[in-house]
């Protein structure tokens, strides 16, 4: 059932891409051909911000949300993780009504600075709805480790007279690069497959999965877009098998 | 109840699991019927190995027979030899409640729900856990897990009994008291027990016979007297109580030591091994003694003192004296032994 | 603000009270922004829906009208994303259940290959693995045509969902352990495998069976490309509506999605509260 639905056509989508007018040789165009290698720099760029940034944010709440107890406390973290499986269409459609022509943003920058900011269909677009999905997934992860880290430590670091921000640099943050690798890589990962948001924004900013469907529907360069796909796949394989090698468990869905 | 159960007979059971780890030498051993076996020794020394392939959790290395009396069970299935088995982390059903854990064999059996009840009923008597029986698995202490598997065990009224140090996980006050409960729940029960422990203190008070294991074969069998007095080896004689093992000249019928002279029975001339159990000392007079030494320390362990004497053999002595004797440091004093009580452990000179 | 410090909180001295406390403040404060920006155009979209004109505002009233006219346009999308959901779900346990076990049962070299197999969808985009089957089996027009071309498509996507929580439950439980108790009453495999197994799995099961619903009801990805006119799921539709029709229909119709999603989000939420933040603690 798995090798018939799986992994033959796995295999059939890889001899596919080599069957083109090019042979082997499309899987070098994705690095050569000037389109598909601004397409695939385009694609790393902002999967690699919205990693840094869901990161940074992600981890200011985690250490928050996990050293104090409050009243509330339980929504926020189920208001932070509720997007974790909400496909990329609806994302992408969330953030036309956050930054499109009749957007929250724009209403708010209209009134505040007589002008307009629109960029639900730019490239800033594309990150703030990668950002959305990407949060709940590293929040999770990091929550988890900061809740395992021994208090030991830091208490151990306190003796030794470190004051609070030497005791985050040298003992906690190290502790948790783990969890920042795993969530990080699995971050990387999605937004680098992510094709829902992206075609929902339908943006002018061509990222891998947006061409990869229109090599296959509207150029019908099946064989180009067989490649592309064996490409992304592997980028998004060996991601996640850095994510696994350093304990990361929360899935890349969506 | 009688004596029931059947006589298991292990011949040639070794174990080699799949990456290669010999866990066990292939090892022959006869239990009676109605008797308790315990298998002694350390941490990894093959004893939950050879429970598992008496219960057919493991499968003997080829060669390798198992028998229930006079039926060959090597290739039957554990569901179908009827055994009880008492897991270490007791491995009680959590989606079921005390009285269902403890019925469960009973209902698989196709026995009906009133007997059941009736049986569990016995039971939950007979192992003290009254008023538990609806609770579930994670309200119970770890004295009462352990009351359930037993229990749970020995419902199906099996033909052995299987027990993977039931007391380990418990606290050494409650181990002590569940040790004399299960002593006399398995006289009572008189079924074939086999237990397994590596506490010298449970398989004294509970085996009919003890098998001391050493890293996957069999270092001795015997009664529990055997094994403390006359201990096969020096790996027996140390893991089994404390023990003074001396190594010296035979010549003339004794020992000559360091500090003098000690009379041995039955005597080779030559290199010996000898083991002498602290509580066989008396601290005499050094004047009333042919063999001396000074004493090193005192220490009051309550029903007795703990005495350290050196000078007297090769290494420091350890005597139990009564805890009235007045003995103080740096005093010279003689020791003695009755006849027999200095043992010579065979092969095992230098 | 009642504030409770667990040992990790950075310990109180007199002079630090203020800034400890604005520190808090400021923590608090970016937490919640970061929420709202998750929450607030959902809430958006919600609102939307039910707006009479939304580029007027709330100001222009309330109407259930964009709802209803979703459901006229778009009531098969919603009906055949539940059937193939479901459909996914039945085929996942019945496939992953069984499999789950067989897995961990063995854990030898063999098994982790499977595994790896099984589990390896994680790692690949959607939209690859459509193109996959779409090479495969696009030829085939009667299969190609039905929603059992999609239902493939999901239970390939989401299976591994299912066989590691369950897998988790699994190791978590030591069921080697419960199994083999129940061997030494006399159970046989198969009264092993419901008396013992199937209800020590259950929490695995429910929190893999809410993920493999929830999935298969929010699946773009691998749907659009396997999709054909008569084969449109929900999310299909959505994303046909985000295109084609006016913003309070599309919002409407999200609306929908939100309300058969939440209730199954907020389960898993609680599953997960139950069992500890990440599920591995009991
Ligand atoms: N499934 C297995 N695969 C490989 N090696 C095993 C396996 N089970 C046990 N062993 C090895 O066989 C040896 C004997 O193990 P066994 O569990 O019988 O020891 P034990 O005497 O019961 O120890 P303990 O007192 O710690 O329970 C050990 O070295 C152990 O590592
Ligand atoms: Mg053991």
């Amino acid at each position: 059932m798995v090798v018939a639905f799986f992994l033959l056509p796995m295999a059939r989508l890889i001899v596919t891409g080599a069957s083109g007018p090019s042979g082997i040789a499309a899987y070098a165009a994705i690095l050569v051909e000037p389109r598909y290698r601004a397409t695939l720099i385009n694609t790393v760029v902002l999967a690699t911000a919205t990693t840094a940034a869901a990161l940074v944010v992600s981890t200011i709440a985690a250490l928050f949300l996990q050293r104090h107890r409050f009243p509330g406390r339980s929504l926020l973290i189920a208001l932070l993780t509720f997007p974790l499986a909400l496909p990329g269409v609806v994302i992408g459609f969330l953030i036309i009504l956050l930054a499109g022509r009749q957007g929250l943003i724009g209403d708010v920058t209209a009134f505040a600075f007589g002008e307009k900011w629109v960029f639900a269909y730019s490239m800033q677009g594309l990150f703030l709805g990668y950002l959305y999905f990407s949060i709940p997934r590293v929040i999770l992860t990091v929550m988890a480790a900061v809740e395992k880290l021994d208090p030991a430590l830091e208490e151990a670091a306190r003796t030794l007279g470190a004051q609070p921000w030497a005791v985050h640099r040298d003992v906690i943050l190290p502790a948790l690069m783990p969890a920042f690798i795993a969530s990080g890589a699995i971050a990387f990962a999605t937004a680098m497959g992510a094709f829902g948001t992206a075609f929902t924004l339908a943006t002018n900013v061509n990222v891998l999965p947006m061409l990869i469907y229109t090599e296959f529907t509207l150029s019908a360069n099946i064989a180009m877009a067989a490649a592309l796909s064996v490409g992304l796949g592997l980028v998004t394989w060996a991601a996640l098998a850095l994510a696994r090698s350093a304990g990361g468990t929360v899935a890349a869905a969506g | 109840m009688t004596a029931h159960g059947v006589a298991i007979h292990l011949e040639n059971c070794g174990k080699t699991f799949a990456n290669g780890a010999r866990a066990l030498e292939p090892t022959t051993i006869d239990i009676a019927r109605g008797e308790t076996v315990v298998f002694l020794g350390p941490s990894g020394c093959g004893k939950t190995t050879m429970l598992r392939i008496i219960a057919g959790l493991e499968t003997p290395d080829a060669g390798g027979r198992v028998r229930f009396g006079d039926e060959d069970v090597t290739d039957t299935p554990i569901e179908r030899r009827n055994v009880g088995m008492v897991f270490q982390s007791y491995a009680l059903f959590p989606n079921m409640n005390v009285a269902e854990n403890i019925g469960y064999g009973l209902k698989i059996r196709g026995i009906g729900a009133a007997e059941r009840a009736q049986r569990v009923a016995e039971l939950v008597t007979l192992t003290g856990i009254e008023g538990l029986e609806t609770r579930s698995i994670d309200q119970l202490s770890g004295g009462q897990r352990q009351r359930v598997a037993l229990a749970r065990a020995v419902a199906i009224r099996p033909r052995v009994l299987l027990l993977d140090e039931p007391l380990t996980a418990l606290d050494a006050l409650l181990r002590e008291r569940l040790r004399s409960e299960l002593n006399s729940l398995l006289r009572a029960l008189g079924i074939t027990s086999v237990y397994v422990t590596h506490d010298q203190a449970e398989a004294m008070t509970l085996g009919d016979r003890i098998v001391v294991m050493r890293k996957g074969a069999i270092a001795q069998i015997g009664s529990p007297r055997d094994i403390y007095f006359a201990p096969a080896n020096r790996y027996v004689a140390e893991f089994v109580g404390a023990a003074n093992v001396v190594e010296a000249e035979c010549r003339d019928g004794a020992l000559i030591l360091p500090g003098g002279s000690l009379p041995v029975a039955h005597a080779t001339p030559g290199r010996a091994v000898a083991m002498v159990r602290p509580e066989s000392w008396s601290i005499v007079p050094a004047t009333a003694a042919t063999l001396t030494g000074r004493v090193e320390t005192v220490i009051f362990v309550g029903d007795r003192l703990r005495v350290t004497i050196a000078g007297a053999a090769d290494r420091p002595l350890l005597v139990d004296a009564p805890n009235g004797l007045a003995v103080a440091p740096g005093q010279t004093v003689g020791l003695t032994v009755p006849p027999g009580a200095v043992r010579l452990l065979a092969g095992e000179a230098a | 603000m009642t504030e409770m410090r667990r040992p990790l909180g950075p310990i109180i001295r007199r002079p630090h009270v203020l800034r400890a406390r604005l520190l808090f403040a400021a923590q608090l404060v970016f937490t919640l922004l970061l929420a709202a920006f998750l929450i607030v155009p959902a809430g958006l979209s919600m609102l939307a829906g039910v707006t009479e004109n939304y580029f007027i505002g709330v100001r222009s009233g309330l109407t259930l009208r964009w709802l209803a006219q979703v459901w006229e346009l778009y009531a098969d999308t919603i009906l055949r994303s539940f059937v193939i959901a479901i459909a996914t779900l039945v085929v996942t346990i019945v496939i992953g259940l069984p499999a789950a076990y067989a897995l961990h049962r063995r854990g030898d070299r063999v098994a982790r290959l499977v595994e790896e197999i099984i589990t390896l969808p994680l790692a690949i985009p959607g939209l690859a693995i459509a193109l996959a089957l779409l090479l495969s089996y696009g030829n085939f027009s009667d299969f190609r045509r039905s929603w059992l071309f999609i239902l493939v498509g999901h239970v390939i996507f989401t299976l591994p969902f299912m066989v590691r929580s369950i897998m988790a439950v699994l190791a978590a439980v030591n069921i080697n352990l419960l199994d083999e108790g129940a061997a030494s009453l006399g159970a046989s495999p198969w009264q092993r495998f419901r008396d013992v197994i199937v209800p020590n799995v259950k929490p695995g099961l429910l929190a893999g069976s809410l993920m493999v619903v929830t999935l298969s009801l929010g699946e773009f990805n691998l749907t659009w490309m396997l999709h054909t006119p008569l084969t449109k799921t929900l999310p299909v539709g959505l994303a046909d509506s985000y295109a084609s029709m006016r913003l309070e229909v599309a919002s409407a119709y999200t609306l929908v999605f939100f309300i058969m999603i939440i209730p199954l989000l907020v389960a898993m939420q609680f599953m997960a509260g139950r069992g500890g933040l990440t599920g591995g603690r009991r």
